[in-house]
């Protein structure tokens, strides 16, 4: 009787966590909620555009990759992506959530446009691209400063610090525009030095986008092992876990957390030199384009493994780059990346929940015996 | 002295957008769901009720602004419900990251917006933006004869019924956050959702219909701004940020939605004082609308030097409840 009335309140469905994981489970479950993503996506697309699926998908696969300069823009972007992912991964091993990395990069931009426009003749060129990536790194840096001097002094909530952070470096990048505006009265600043080339990226590996790779190859190599063997990314990683055992294990907290701010906030400002520098060669309050939001997930979502940042960002990428060519060819307007781009994330991290837990079904046991 | 006026008139115009946002943001935020969504649901619920209007003004003969009016409403209920929905759905069921899903919805709500309200006319057959006169009419109809009285007139009641209904949802949330058993329910959710599950509430419940109702009530700060605002069209990116300043003025207001009115009346007198200010270059210009930001970020600095509890934000603000995991 007692068992009886036990069973019958037992619900349906009853969620168990997971020990463990093998990798080939999980990369299944992940591929299983990409397929289910991308058929959602082409529902969404056909609902819209009325053609056929299958030309829809392979408009997507032209536009992100049907010619030699559509495959460099994608690499291009998955790299400015990755770069940005990257740079808030101290930052978040230390459960500090900098959603701020919009505005960092935003003051790397305005940094590197105004060493480009002002010292754009009297330097050489080499000396001004080392100057572009030294400055555009300080300035990220010191926007990431100032929310974590007030986080590690005054335990300031810093998610709204850096989002509100972020509107202010909006400003000041509508500001400078005032300033650098060409042709006058456009609001524009065009495309700076564009017939001198003066603080652009040189070719490398045979592309203009090469150094862009390359550095951002090296930064991600870097934070990587900076994170794995070095002792400040195990003080990074006690501070995330509990600020109470790193106080007791001695741990500087403050230091630590102001420290590991300047760091993300650098990287971030530095992928603002490689967007503007190496990339759009000018400034506008889209120069950031929301990546500082997306690397956020992009960050969260590998479990900061920088293999998967790459593959993720490449993947999301991929479909912006294609979904912006079928908007064009549909006539419709670019912003449906952006739909696409939700309904992936989505699911993507929707799927993260059959990765940690596992779903048991009620059985029916009693009829089975 | 009539500049004054214009001044607190345009300033309330552009408050209540954000306060709808913020009493909706506040009611989610109560029961321990930080919701960055806010922003894409704002326009997701603005978007939803203007197609609704605008599908329903192309196929009627003779467009009634009454049914316009109910139509939009809906449209905009049921959408941005929706988007509080798949929100909940990722966070509560699946338990994931809520900063992250926010983030996502964000991106996905303005990507949302802008795409139809930049290319639903081309769809439906039409050239150039989309229009709705007739409902937007409906939403901008001042009271009769009491607008007529000087002075006060023009200053209190000049304005269409949802900024009314803005200022009656912020006092009947505060109502029911601090004043009913389901508002102290909540309350305790959004502080120790551990402590509530074992006093016997269900916190999944409380959880799902404060974030779903809050979306809805964020979502009508959308529609305040496509249909009293702008007059029933749409330009891309227009709402701008307000959906930030939404989540800006919960801290503001210290998590009471009543007070979020006047803070509400504060942020749009800030956001369009570079329009009264004489003397302002175009550069400067742009440094003074940097002010409702940096007022944000004073206020979150005094407000974490930790003085009363009754200001401090919800205690499991953010964080993922699954009671196995205690």
């Amino acid at each position: 009787m007692n068992h009886n009335t036990v069973t019958n309140k037992e619900p349906l469905i009853r969620m168990v966590k997971r020990g463990h994981i093998g990798k080939k489970r999980a990369w299944t479950i992940r591929g299983i909620a990409m397929l289910i993503s991308l058929m959602v996506c082409a529902l969404v697309i056909v609902g819209i555009t009325g053609q056929n699926p299958l030309q829809v998908y392979a408009g997507i696969i032209d536009g992100a990759v049907g010619s030699n300069r559509r495959i460099w823009v994608t690499i291009r972007e998955t790299f400015a992506l990755l770069i940005v992912a990257v740079g808030l991964v101290p930052a978040f091993q230390m459960h500090f959530w900098n959603i701020g990395a919009e505005g960092q990069i935003l003051m790397g931009g305005v940094a590197s446009a105004a060493m480009m426009i002002y010292l754009g003749d009297a330097l050489p060129n080499w000396l001004l691209i080392v100057l572009i990536l030294v400055v555009s790194s300080l300035a990220g840096l010191l926007w990431g400063l100032l929310p974590a001097l007030f986080k590690a002094h005054m335990n300031t909530n810093e998610t709204l610090f850096t989002l509100m952070l972020n509107y202010v470096a909006m400003q000041i990048t509508t500001f400078a525009i005032v300033f650098w505006e060409n042709p006058a009265g456009s609001n524009t600043v065009g495309i700076i030095n564009s017939a001198t080339q003066k603080g652009w990226f040189p070719r490398v590996l045979g592309s203009n986008y090469g150094l862009n790779v390359l550095l951002v190859l090296a930064i991600t190599a870097a934070v990587s092992i900076y994170m794995k063997y070095s002792k400040q990314g195990y003080e990074i990683k006690v501070v995330g876990e509990s600020q109470n055992t790193a106080r007791y294990a001695a741990i500087n907290v403050k230091w630590v957390i102001v420290r590991t701010m300047m760091i993300s906030g650098a990287i971030c400002g530095l992928a603002g030199a490689i967007i503007v520098s190496g990339a759009s060669h000018t400034i506008s309050t889209s120069t950031a384009g929301g990546r500082g939001f997306t690397a956020i997930i992009v960050a969260w979502m590998s479990k900061f493994n920088p293999i998967a940042m790459l593959a993720i960002s490449g993947f999301l990428v991929f479909m912006q780059q294609g979904s912006i060519q079928i908007a064009s060819q549909f006539g419709l307007n670019e912003n449906a990346s952006d739909i696409i781009t939700g309904i992936l994330l989505f699911f993507m991290i929707g799927s993260e929940f059959f990765l940690k837990y596992r779903l048991e079904f009620k059985h029916r046991k009693e009829n089975a015996k | 002295m009539t500049l004054i006026f214009t001044f607190i008139q345009q300033a309330i115009g552009q408050g209540i957008a954000i306060l709808f946002g913020a009493t909706g943001e506040i009611m989610t935020e109560k029961s321990g769901n930080l919701n960055l969504g806010i922003p894409g649901i704002m326009y997701m619920g603005g978007i939803a009720g203007l197609m609704g209007a605008f599908f329903y003004e192309n196929h009627a003969k003779e467009p009634v602004a009454a049914i316009g009016f109910v139509v939009a409403l809906l449209s905009t209920l049921i959408v941005s419900m929706f988007g509080g929905l798949i929100y909940s759905f990722l966070t509560i069921s699946l338990r994931s990251n809520q900063n992250v899903v926010g983030l996502a919805l964000t991106t996905f709500g303005v990507g949302f917006g802008n795409f139809f309200g930049g290319s639903i006319s081309k769809m439906a057959g039409g050239v150039g933006q989309i229009s709705v006169k007739t409902t937007a009419g409906a939403f901008r109809a001042s009271i009769p004869g009491l607008s007529q009285i000087p002075v006060i007139g023009p200053l209190l009641f000049s304005y269409g019924i949802l900024t009314y209904v803005a200022l009656i949802l912020a006092l009947a949330t505060t109502f029911i956050l601090f004043r009913t058993r389901r508002g102290l329910h909540l309350r305790a959710v959004g502080e120790s959702p551990a402590t509530a599950d074992a006093a016997g509430i269900d916190v999944t419940k409380y959880k799902y219909a404060a974030t779903v109702g809050g979306a809805a009530i964020a979502g009508l700060g959308g529609l305040y701004f496509v249909m009293e605002y702008l007059g029933g069209t749409w330009s891309n990116n227009g709402f701008g940020d307000r959906g930030w300043l939404a989540v800006a003025l919960v801290i503001l207001a210290l998590w009471n939605p009543a007070h979020a009115i006047w803070g509400s009346l504060v942020f749009g007198a800030l956001y369009i004082l570079y329009i009264y200010l004489p003397g302002l270059t175009r550069a400067t210009q742009e440094l003074v609308k940097m002010l409702p930001y940096v007022v944000t970020i004073i206020v979150l600095i005094i407000t974490s030097k930790r003085n009363k509890p009754e200001n401090q934000p919800p205690a499991s603000l953010g964080t993922v409840y699954f009671r196995e995991e205690r």
